[in-house]
């Protein structure tokens, strides 16, 4: 291993950059004469827009135009769409009801938008905003997905708000299986909807060039190209060849900036009509009511075990809430990034899954960090241990005898499991947290009044989300490969253009330690671009944990063309038979003998192309890939939590977090060891402090961060981080992914370490003090008992 | 925010001056509650007095049985004051946990106190210690100072110039803090200077800070956390909202009365 190749742990190049200030975020580009836009938004979840007054809006000073849905209507401008297709149980497709980027009719949300000011400056377009006058009439709304479906209706393609009636598995295998259980362990579970809050909020800048006919696009995307495609194909703004969208410097993404939203829509389309720069950024009050939220399900599950505890079947039902449209992947999220990985770690002969998918008055859901597998994890991952507790089983124990052993591995839900060992990251976690010790440490808390407890999750997650023609087949409107170019310069650097997108990953760091080990240069000579849809070729950018598996593996590919390339180039050179030409360590020798080539040399043979004749081989050295992996990646681990609990206040202290993940793979184990930590923070979160709470009215309580709890340094402990390896066979580096995990895995860990601490099951997240200690005045007289 | 004058006086009488002359001003001490709601636009002074300029509004001395403190000592200052943490550390450690570094190094007493966020962490010592607020005008007893939520005594044209609180031998303050914004969900602040014993309580009532006068007679008895034991205060009168019910915040009063207690006896 060299100091900067694969698996070093090198200092993230962008860091410099960031920490000082010097990032180009969207906000950040500054374009001659740009305007700034700011949205007039409903107050009401639901209500008929009966008259918009603009006059004394366009009055006000600086105000450069004053744009409503009824334009944006009458200049044919398409919605938005959600492009992942599902079918309900009947065959029928899923009800997509129209999502105009500015509401004409009706607004569905709190924060949907309904007319944009545009002006000179952000003060004024903020004091014309005030004065355009929204006549409403309220109507009623439901903000609850468990009273949707009797709720008023919203959309009329949508009948009892049901956007589909989802299922998957065999329903009469597993009633079988459960007829034939000794133990059944039933749990209702909420999956508590969670606000992204990524730290840049979301922000667009818009620019048309009348004389070129094209327009450019600065957004706070996750994937710049998928943004082009949807805005050109489906809303219709420009052609793609006018369309260029520039994804710069992006800090933190976590899913909500995959998706197409109205604002970078209505900036392009504005920038057109006031022929003016139109440029927008989200205060965090918009964020908190036009991000797409996460979660958001209410489940019924059940284990059936036979009398060892071998689990012999699994059920369950699931409502999942989408918000008031369905925002661009919204409908695969609670179906086929979900149900798939309901077999979690184990040897689970049948599965069934009903998801009901329901509009409400709230704002759009779709993927957040992990995107359904985190749902997914904490179903089988709570029924598993309290279905140990309720048959005296060691909950450890009870993961071994079902873990899978053998691989590959087909589940009864679509997934084939490539590799893993589930009893290695398990046993090494255990180690590393100390869990002989527990009982000890227990009585020690118990001495000073506290409840100690423990919690699993063995998590798996499937990431990578390919290849394109098995996604296809289950609905995705998109290919899920990923492409990249290598340049060689004449000098011999190189720049690698990548479709895959960095938001805080540090891709400029980790693609360049695989480009420096295999072609054998400095680090410093790689430099990675992305973001660009004029510079780079083409992308499908960066989610599920992918960017590792997917893109730098087509980097791969994109190598091993300029390797072979320039071997060919090495042969003119050194006179000799190409076949005989072997590349190490940045060296073209010609075997057997010490005549050799170092590699710059060589990439400015390729350009000077004295050596060879065009008929025989084309100059330049720069190669291009577009890479679709065999399969899904199954990152997967073990993570272990201990709490303690103040019984007279109910507040939890995470005292000791173990993570031993199967990442395969690491190119950068500093750097994957940060995912893991914002990952468990992340989860931690959900767990114990994040809950997005709507009135019954639709109104959004908690809508700031004063009323909304993020996690913060002082509610973690210090991590103990462990990996083992097991190579995902599926790509050339055998990557799977590590960008998710911590999320997936923390929810259930802090939840069953809770739950084991004050001896009841009866805990909703987030487990906020309050929570806790109400669980704790239940479950006393049951203790006294 | 909207458009404003800004004013910078450099004595309380020029400050007193322009609020008389500007009905819709509004004093500006650290900034830290009045500039978000600005930000919002939830408040529409038509002037800002910043009181920064004024000498001599932040100091922090003791005199006689007396820690003084000027209206502009910001809460770092008065949480690492020698003289404050020499006389009671128990007052220094209120201004020590109100939220984040930033807002410490830029809130103030004067403002935190005219403010009367009923989740604020200063009028809990204040009423705790049975403060005096001194003003340009008037000395205030802190029993009629706090009039509910984000109202006081303070009249029109008042400027709020030093807190003077009497050293007692035992004061304590235990908070438990919100979990979003870090503010008191509910703090208890307890004292016992000679026979007055006092039991003050932020975050939990939906009428502001308030005296628990059981459990002050409980702890003139004997001022001891054990005196204390199984008391609680009904939920009637408490706040509830989506971070705690009003059961649990009368729940946390007992607990966090005891703690405290035990703390300033220990
Ligand atoms: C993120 C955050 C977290 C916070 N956490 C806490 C916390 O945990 N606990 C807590 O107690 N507080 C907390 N605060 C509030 C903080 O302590 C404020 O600084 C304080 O409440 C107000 O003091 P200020 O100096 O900032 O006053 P300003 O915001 O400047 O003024 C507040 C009000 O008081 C008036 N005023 C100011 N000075 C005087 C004076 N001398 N005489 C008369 N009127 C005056 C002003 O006109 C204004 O109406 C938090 C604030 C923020 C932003």
């Amino acid at each position: 291993m060299s100091a900067t190749g694969i698996g070093a742990a090198v200092r993230r190049k962008e860091d410099i950059r960031f920490i000082t200030g010097k990032g180009q975020y969207t906000d950040d580009v500054i374009r001659p004469g740009e305007t700034r836009a700011v949205f007039v938004r409903s107050p009401h979840a639901r209500a008929k827009i009966k008259r918009i007054d603009t006059a004394a809006a366009k009055a006000m000073p600086g105000v450069v135009g004053v744009l409503t849905g009824a334009e944006l209507a009458a200049d044919k401008v398409g919605g938005l769409i959600c492009g992942w297709m599902i079918h309900s149980k009947d065959g029928s497709p899923m009800k997509m009801a129209p999502h105009p980027a500015l509401a004409a009719e009706t607004v569905n949300h709190v924060g949907d938008a309904v007319a944009v000011v545009i002006a000179e400056t952000q003060a004024q377009a903020r004091d014309a905003a005030e004065k355009v006058k929204v006549d409403y009439e309220l109507l009623p709304a439901v903000s609850d997905p468990a009273k949707a479906k009797n709720g008023p209706q919203i959309h009329g393609v949508a009948p009892k708000n049901t956007i589909y009636e989802w299922s998957l598995g065999d329903a009469k295998a597993v009633d079988s299986a459960f007829a034939a259980a000794k133990h059944v362990t039933k749990l209702d579970i909420v999956n508590n909807r969670l606000v992204p809050n990524a730290i840049e909020p979301r922000a667009a800048l818009a620019e048309y060039d009348s004389g070129t006919d094209q327009l450019t696009l600065w957004n706070t995307s996750q994937n710049p190209h998928v943004a082009r495609l949807v805005i050109s194909a489906f809303v219709g703004i420009a052609p793609e060849h006018k369309l260029r969208v520039i994804a710069p410097d992006v800090g933190g993404g976590f899913g909500s900036k995959i998706f197409i939203y109205p604002e970078e829509v209505v900036c392009l389309w504005a920038a057109r009509k006031v022929k003016r720069p139109v440029k927008w950024t989200a205060e965090r009050h918009e964020s908190f009511v036009t991000d797409a939220h996460g979660r958001d399900h209410i489940t019924h599950a059940e284990l059936a075990l036979d009398e060892h505890g071998k689990i012999l079947g699994l059920r369950a039902k699931t409502i999942a809430n989408l918000g008031a449209y369905m925002s661009t992947f919204s409908s695969s999220v609670p179906t086929y990034l979900y149900a798939t990985l309901l077999s979690g770690q184990y040897d689970i002969p049948q599965i069934y899954c009903e998801v009901d998918a329901v509009y409400t008055n709230t704002v759009p859901v779709d993927a957040y960090r992990g995107a359904g597998r985190p749902e997914a994890t904490f179903v089988v991952e709570r029924l598993v241990e309290v279905a140990a507790r309720e048959m005296g089983i060691d909950p450890a124990d009870i993961r071994k005898r079902n873990f899978i052993k053998a691989f590959p591995h087909q589940t009864p839900v679509i997934m084939a499991y490539d590799a893993g060992d589930y009893n290695a990251s398990l046993k090494k976690a255990m180690d590393l947290a100390d869990v002989k010790g527990f009982n000890k440490r227990k009585r020690e808390s118990a001495r000073h009044g506290k409840l100690r407890g423990l919690g699993y999750s063995t998590y798996i997650e499937a990431c990578g989300i390919a290849p394109s023609q098995a996604v296809g087949s289950l609905g995705a409107g998109v290919g899920l490969w990923e492409s990249a170019e290598v340049r060689v310069n004449p000098t011999g650097s190189v720049e690698v253009l990548t479709g895959s997108h960095a938001h805080g990953q540090g891709h400029e760091t980790t693609f360049a330690q695989l480009v420096s080990e295999r072609l054998g240069i400095p680090f410093e000579n790689v430099s990675i671009v992305h973001g660009d849809t004029d510079k780079v070729q083409f992308g499908m950018g960066t989610y599920g944990s992918r960017s590792g598996a997917v893109g730098m593996s087509a980097i791969v590919k994109a190598l091993d063309k300029v390797e072979a390339k320039a071997k060919k180039v090495a042969a003119h050179m050194l006179e000799a038979a190409e076949g005989d030409i072997e590349f190490k360590d940045g060296k073209f020798t010609v075997a057997g003998t010490d005549k050799s080539a170092a590699f710059g040399d060589v990439a400015l043979n390729a350009y000077i192309a004295h050596k060879f004749s065009g008929q025989e081989l084309e100059p330049g050295l720069k190669e291009t890939s577009f890479y679709d992996p065999t399969n899904f990646t199954f990152p997967a681990g073990c993570h272990i939590c201990e709490v303690e609990v103040d019984t007279e206040t109910g507040k939890t202290e995470i005292v000791n977090w173990t993570a031993v993940d199967d990442f395969g793979t690491v190119i950068n184990p500093m750097i994957v060891e940060g995912q893991v930590h914002g990952g468990i923070a992340q989860g931690v979160g959900q767990a114990l402090l994040e809950g997005v709470v709507y009135d019954k009215d639709g109104q959004l309580v908690t809508g700031s961060l004063m009323d909304y709890t993020m996690p913060r340094a002082h509610d973690l402990p210090s991590f103990k981080v462990g990996t083992t390896e097991t190579k995902s066979p599926s790509n050339p580096l055998g990557i799977k992914g590590c960008g998710e995990a911590g999320a997936i895995a923390a929810p259930a860990a802090v939840i069953n370490a809770i739950t084991d601490a004050i001896g009841s099951e009866a805990l909703t997240m987030p487990a906020t003090a309050n929570t806790v200690w109400t669980a704790l005045q239940r479950a006393k007289p049951r203790a006294a008992a | 925010m909207y458009d404003f004058t800004f004013h910078r006086p450099t004595t309380v009488r020029q400050a007193a001056g322009l609020l008389a002359r500007n009905p819709e001003a509004k004093l500006l001490a650290g900034g830290h509650s009045l500039l978000p709601v600005m930000k919002q636009r939830l408040a529409q002074p038509s002037a800002l007095i910043d009181l920064s300029l004024i000498d001599g509004l932040d100091t922090i001395e003791q005199k006689g049985r007396a820690v003084v403190i000027g209206a502009m000592a910001r809460h770092a200052d008065v949480a690492k004051s020698p003289v404050v943490i020499a006389a009671m550390p128990g007052l220094a450690s209120v201004p020590g946990s109100v939220g984040d570094p930033q807002v410490r190094n830029r809130g103030t007493i004067g403002g935190s106190i005219a403010n009367n966020d009923p989740n604020a962490d200063y009028p809990a010592a204040v009423l705790g210690l049975g403060a005096t607020i001194i003003t340009n005008k008037r000395r205030i007893a802190a029993d009629d100072f706090f009039q509910g939520m984000y109202t006081t005594a303070l009249e029109d044209g008042e400027i709020i110039v030093k807190v003077s609180f009497p050293v007692a031998k035992k004061a304590a303050y235990e908070k438990f803090k919100h979990p979003a914004s870090g503010f008191a969900l509910v703090g208890v602040f307890v004292s016992k200077r000679g026979s007055d014993i006092r039991v003050a309580v932020t975050g939990a009532g939906s009428n502001g800070v308030f005296r628990v006068k059981s459990f002050e007679e409980a702890l003139k008895k004997r001022f001891a956390a054990k005196s204390l034991e199984g008391m609680s205060i009904p939920a009637t009168g408490m706040n509830a909202d989506i971070h705690a019910s009003a059961e649990y915040r009368a729940h946390l009063v007992g607990v966090l009365a005891r703690r405290a207690v035990a703390k300033a006896t220990a």
